[in-house]
């Protein structure tokens, strides 16, 4: 299908932004990379009446380091995360984690506002932010906000994102000092979105982790920290591996809400989560 | 459906863009996305159309050096941008020996996906070149072909990066 | 046999793929015709609706829609079809509208037809089309039940009934020989539904001249002359006054085979605006109106006895057949290939087969690539795997003891099929070099013991190939079982074949180019091929049923022959020669020992221009036409398939795949093979990720591309080809066709490698796609 007509506005400042929306209501929509956006358009399931396309806003392209924290602005590419040396030695779970994210061309202009702003529960970066426990930065005509990743995601494509907002970067504090990472999915191809997928961390001085942190996404409408399955895994680390699925497996029932599609029932998309758990936790102990 | 928009067509955006080295503007509806730009606008029928969803990347195109998804990126962000198609790095003589390669090896049948497939195989051997199959295979994945089994296209990709590769070692090509 | 030397068995390059690499294919859709207009159509939301009132006002007055029709003002042009063929009188049919009328049979069926200046504009005035719809019960779903409840109103009022078609196969006195046996093995097997989902979708443009009341289509077709047999006579024309034009086509596998409601819509279109209209299908459209294919439910059994000696096979198929069945080639094919191969590469004597062929308020099922053959090949591969594991018989083994001996069993099979000198002996012991199955056994082994789970996978098959005049002709369908070929000898020494076969890719153009070449003694390049156009081309049948070579092929050479009979008379007497002592070769007839010779440049000058120093008493046209009737040929081969299945997940990864197949003489090599290849893929396809789902209304759920998965490259493993030659008699040629023998053996080999993994596990599969969670369903780690 062809787009349905919309009007179009190539933005030049974060100000013109704000006025535009407010001009031009709820009707308005951002574009960033587009790679979502116009997909739901083409479908004209959606009619916006304007897009106001923030892409040429190069003040919201970097990543950088700002006072021992990772800043990444909302414009920056997935194909810039994947590549980028600093994010590569601070947050090795991003890097990780961006392959399998589509593919290089969709991950050529993505961007990772984009990808946050539309908070699609099998989305991969979504769940990093949970794990990294980032701070996502939001700003208006009346300044910024700071929200955590936790209470940035509300519910299926819905965020804290308010009208008149823009997510303009997110700021992450790199888990250094004896903390190691692990990015794992299963997707049904390769750069499909992922029926579950599982970004880990965990830290321990020695070989078995001390401190977990498990954040799922393809597993309820949003992604999730699994805190039971992290303080039980903790304890388990060394059970043998067929006691330690099912104590995740248990503690997981109680985390993750996951809802039967016609690609996975609740009931499958829970026991690989379970399955990816038990991995993550093998993977992590030194 | 939004009734009074159907009705009441958007205001043309006037765009100017280098297409394969040649400066263009046109007037477009800002509805209008790449692949449609170029095949209706500029007669280039070399970039194809298989879903645009995002999904088959028969619409790869490069822009501003990188490849894309034709179908989702609308001409009227393409604002100074350099656009450049199958037909463009064809004459540029960029992919000659890739292109000899898919010949020889049989890399397509029907030829729809061929464009994009050469795109992104283009992106691979300018980006991460490796004999290894598994990683060609990785790369190419967002590229749909219904018609080879993929086998030889991967042929012809390994056989480029070994030829660029020993033809470099003799301080050949690039 | 003939002797061919030269590139005839060699792999040349397709020159046509020169065209493609540098983006010049040129696709229906990149035609330009001054003045097109622009077709898209309102479709049933609905698997089964009234439509109580449409209301067009308002669409047309969207700036830029020239018209809009509904179902009966296209109805005042273009007359509705029943596929019904004399040959199967029992099977019900039900008349087909170019548009909905009254009701609305499947979601997806087209309603109305909106004409404007773009198609954007076209869909803007599609959203504003009023229609009151009221909702009806859509038949069951899936087909089991509908079966289970004969009381379900048909579906056709007129038809009685819900089943299409029955028939049963009786073979061998199964009573008797089963009772013999000492186990039967059963199985309830679930084959999806699938499309085809060729790359570049449906597209027509046809353009009508108002003044001559001539209808030029442009068509992504494998079928021109079967299209234009059909819009003259439905639209009401002198078929002389048709012509059906074949850009290059993107991809087909039977998907751009029959007559389709919106396409014949547009050209009606046409007539009633008088200027050309084209119809780019949308791939989510393309979802709902393409043909599906297979959706089988079969229970079905092997009887055997306890040394391996297979005696007999039971199946009862119900095959989903869609709202109609479709036009001109009808729904069922599908289901007898399902039924009549079962078994086929066995010397098992008894056959039990039942098929019923079900309405459903779902898309029509067609031909798509195998034909039902897949289905045949897959319940009866794992049938054989099933036993042979309750025997403790090895695999291959089982197979080795079982298969059909040429020249000691009947010649025809249970089911049937006259594949009586079948190598599936040799190409069983080439397959298992190729792979090495004992190594791959080994590697197994001890895989096993470092925990990971590899399976191995064997599926013999049999393909029908180039059938004759039987199928169509006798059914009273105007398809062309034949094909013809023009050659001309140009004045500069250049021949040019114009061929009623078509090409979407294959490779036949470039076979007919070598076959020709040799045969004339020309270089590659001194052969040019004309295809794809009624007014231009000899009548043929186009592509399907792996016939595109075998048959447009043979008549190449058979032409190539005859025009060189002609070169030689004529140059016999020019040159004063013995014919005998005269050969074609390097682009002249000369002297086998002697000096003396003609150019074919030389030659054509004078047939075109000096006709007056040609000797008169031979034939001296330049212009040879040779038709072909093919008689049937069954091509047989067999697959291998390697993967890793991953218990804790259920993810199976295709590590390898083997193809070990007998078309007589291979006249490409590589194309050959990357056409084995592209089928296997689309094989796999249909065993791990393809599959139509819907929901109990009958509703597609999955109409997109994202949704509808179809593999990509790193899904597939590397495939291995490799060719038995057994001589193939009655043809010039010695050829069979090999376009659906990838995914025939594919899917079977593949979930016999899954199943041989499972096997550790106590579980197995029989239904496919073998999504991860089905796969952990068999091994019960999810409900
Ligand atoms: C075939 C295909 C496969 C894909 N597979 C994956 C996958 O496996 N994993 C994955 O994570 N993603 C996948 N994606 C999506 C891709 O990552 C998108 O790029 C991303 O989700 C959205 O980023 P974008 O910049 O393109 O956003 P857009 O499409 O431009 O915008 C998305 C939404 O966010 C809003 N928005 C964008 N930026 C901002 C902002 N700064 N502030 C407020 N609102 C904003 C927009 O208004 C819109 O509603 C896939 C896409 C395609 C086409
Ligand atoms: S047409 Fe753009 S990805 Fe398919
Ligand atoms: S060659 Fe036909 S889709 Fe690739």
């Amino acid at each position: 299908m062809k787009f349905a007509p919309f009007d179009y506005v190539c933005t030049r400042s974060l100000a013109e932004v704000y006025d535009l929306i407010e001009a031009r209501g709820p009707d308005a929509r951002i574009l960033a990379g587009g790679q979502s956006l116009l997909t739901t358009l083409a479908l004209r399931l959606s009619e916006p009446s304007v897009l106001l396309d923030i892409g040429g806003l190069q003040e919201l392209r970097f990543i950088e380091e700002r006072n021992g924290a990772i800043h990444v602005g909302a414009l920056t590419r997935h194909c810039e995360l994947e590549t980028s040396p600093l994010i590569a030695a601070r947050l090795p779970l991003i890097a990780q984690a961006m392959p399998h994210v589509a593919h290089a061309a969709i991950r050529n202009r993505g961007t990772i506002g984009g990808s946050l702003s539309l908070a699609d529960p099998a989305a991969e970066l979504p769940a990093c932010m949970l794990a990294l426990d980032a701070a996502i930065v939001l700003a208006s005509r009346d300044g910024e906000r700071r929200v955590r990743a936790e209470a940035f995601f509300k519910g299926l494509y819905h965020t804290d994102v308010r009208p008149g907002e823009l997510l303009v970067r997110v700021e992450i504090t790199p888990l250094e000092k004896e903390w190691r990472f692990h990015f794992a999915e299963f997707s049904r191809r390769r750069g499909d979105y992922a029926m579950v997928g599982l970004a880990a961390a965990a830290r321990g001085p020695g070989p078995l982790p001390e401190e977990l942190r498990l954040a799922f996404l393809g597993c309820g409408d949003r992604p999730v920290r699994a805190r039971e399955a992290e303080r039980v895994a903790s304890g388990s680390a060394s059970a043998p591996r067929a006691e330690r699925y099912s104590a995740l497996r248990r503690a997981l029932e109680k985390d993750l809400e996951p809802q039967s599609d016609p690609n996975a029932s609740s009931e499958t998309r829970m026991h690989l989560a379970a399955v990816l758990a038990d991995r993550a936790i093998e993977a992590l102990s030194g | 459906m939004n009734d009074s928009m159907a009705a009441r067509p958007a205001p043309l955006v006037t765009v100017t863009m280098t297409v394969n080295g040649r400066s263009v503007t046109r007037s477009v509806e800002p509805r209008t996305h790449l692949i449609d730009f170029l095949r209706n606008e500029l007669d280039l029928t070399g970039s194809h159309l298989g879903c645009e969803h995002g999904v088959c990347g028969a619409c790869t195109v490069r822009v501003d050096g990188d490849i894309v998804r034709g179908c989702l990126v609308l001409a009227v962000q393409l604002e100074g941008a350099r656009v450049e198609t199958i037909e463009g790095i064809s004459a540029s003589g960029e992919i000659t020996d890739l292109q000899e390669a898919f010949v020889r090896r049989n890399a397509l049948q029907c030829g729809y996906c061929t464009p994009g497939m050469l795109m992104c195989a283009a992106e691979f051997l300018r980006t991460r070149p490796s004999a290894d199959r598994e990683a060609i295979r990785d790369f190419i994945s967002g590229n749909y072909c219904r018609c080879t089994g993929y086998h030889a296209i991967v042929d012809a990709i390994a056989e480029t990066v070994e030829a660029r590769r020993s033809a470099k070692g003799r301080g050949g090509h690039r | 046999m003939n002797s061919f030397k030269g590139v005839v068995g060699t792999s040349v390059a397709r020159p046509q793929a020169r065209r493609f690499v540098f983006g010049r294919g040129r696709y229906t859709d990149d035609l330009r015709i001054a003045g097109t207009l622009h077709a898209v159509f309102l479709r049933s939301p609905y698997a089964h609706a009234r439509i109580e009132a449409i209301d067009l006002d308002a669409a047309r007055t969207v700036p830029g829609v020239v018209a809009a029709f509904d179902g009966k003002a296209i109805a005042s042009v273009c007359a509705a079809w029943t596929a019904q063929f004399a040959t199967l009188p029992d099977h019900r049919s039900a008349a087909q509208p170019p548009l909905a009328v009254e009701r609305a049979l499947w979601q997806g069926q087209p309603v109305a037809i909106v004409v404007a200046d773009t198609r954007a504009i076209g869909e803007d005035a599609l959203g504003l089309i009023e229609v009151q719809w009221h909702e009806l019960e859509p038949l069951p779903h899936p087909v089991a039940t509908a079966v289970a409840d004969p009381a379900h109103p048909p579906l056709h009022a007129a038809l009685g009934t819900n089943i299409a078609y029955e028939r049963c196969i009786v073979a061998g006195d199964p009573d008797t020989t089963l009772a013999g046996a000492d186990r039967v093995i059963k199985r309830r097997f679930q084959f999806t539904r699938h499309t085809g989902v060729p790359l570049e979708t449906r597209t027509v443009l046809a353009e009508f001249e108002p003044g001559l009341r001539r209808l030029t289509v442009y068509q992504s077709t494998q079928v021109p002359h079967q299209m234009r047999a059909i819009y003259a006579e439905l639209l009401g024309l002198s078929e002389a006054n048709v012509r059906v034009i074949v850009p290059d086509v993107g991809g087909a596998f039977g998907v751009k085979l029959h007559l389709y409601d919106d396409e014949i819509a547009v050209a009606a279109a046409s007539m009633l605006l008088g200027r050309p209209v084209k119809f780019v299908s949308d791939r989510l459209e393309a979802f709902v109106s393409d043909i599906h294919a297979r959706g089988h439910t079969v229970d079905a059994s092997v009887a055997v006895k306890n040394d391996g000696t297979v005696l007999g096979f039971e199946v009862d198929d119900i095959m989903e057949m869609g709202a109609y069945s479709v036009y001109p080639r009808t729904s069922v094919g599908e289901g007898l290939h399902a039924i009549s191969l079962t078994g086929a590469p066995y010397a098992a004597p008894a056959l039990r087969a039942r098929l019923r062929a079900v309405f459903q308020n779902k898309a029509p099922v067609g031909s798509y690539r195998g034909v039902g053959q897949p289905i045949a090949c897959g319940i009866t591969e794992h049938l054989i795997d099933a036993a042979a594991a309750e025997l403790g018989i090895d695999p291959a083994e089982m197979r080795r003891r079982n298969f059909r001996r040429a020249g000691i069993d009947p010649p025809k099979t249970a089911g049937g099929i006259a594949a009586g000198d079948l190598s599936h002996q040799r190409c069983l012991e080439r397959l298992l070099q190729l792979m090495d199955y004992d190594g791959l056994c080994a590697e197994r082994a001890s895989a096993r013991k470092a925990g990971r789970h590899l399976g191995i996978g064997i599926a013999a098959f049999v393909e029908m190939t180039a059938p004759g005049t039987g199928l169509y002709g006798a059914a009273g369908v105007k398809i062309a079982c034949s094909d013809g070929c023009t050659l001309r000898l140009e004045p500069s020494g250049v021949v040019t074949c114009v061929t009623g076969a078509t090409d979407q890719g294959q490779g036949s153009d470039t076979g007919m180019v070598q076959l020709i070449g040799d045969a004339l003694g020309l270089d590659f390049d001194q052969v040019r091929l004309v295809a794809g156009d009624t007014a231009v081309t000899p009548v043929g049948g186009g592509t399907w049923a792996s016939r595109g070579l075998v048959v447009g092929g043979e008549a190449a050479l058979g032409a190539a022959h005859a025009l060189r009979d002609r070169l030689i008379d004529i140059a016999a007497a020019l040159l004063d020669v013995r014919r005998d002592a005269l050969v074609l070769s390097a682009s002249a007839v000369r002297e086998r020992d002697g000096a003396k010779s003609l150019s074919l440049a030389e030659l054509g000058g004078m047939m075109h221009y000096r006709q007056d120093l040609l000797p008169s008493e031979v034939e001296r046209s330049p212009v040879v036409t040779f038709h072909v009737v093919p008689t049937g040929l069954i091509a047989n081969g067999i697959q291998a398939s390697l993967i890793e299945l991953d218990p804790e997940s259920g993810f199976v990864k295709p590590l390898r795949h083997w193809v070990v197949e007998d078309c007589g003489r291979v006249i490409n090599p590589m194309l050959a093979d990357e056409q084995l290849r592209g089928g296997v893929v689309q094989g796999l396809g249909e065993a791990l990720l393809e599959e139509c789902r819907y929901d109990e209304r009958s509703q597609l759920q999955n109409a997109t591309l994202a949704d509808y998965l179809v593999p990509m490259a790193s899904d597939m493993p590397d495939i291995v080809i490799d060719h038995v030659h057994t001589e193939v008699t009655g043809t010039l040629l010695g050829a069979k066709g090999i376009g659906e023998a990838g995914t025939i053996g594919a899917a079977a080999a593949f979930v016999n490698a899954l199943n041989d993994a499972l096997r550790a596990f106590g579980c197995a599969i029989s239904e496919i796609p073998c999504t991860p969670e089905r796969v952990l369903r068999a091994l019960r780690r999810v409900p």
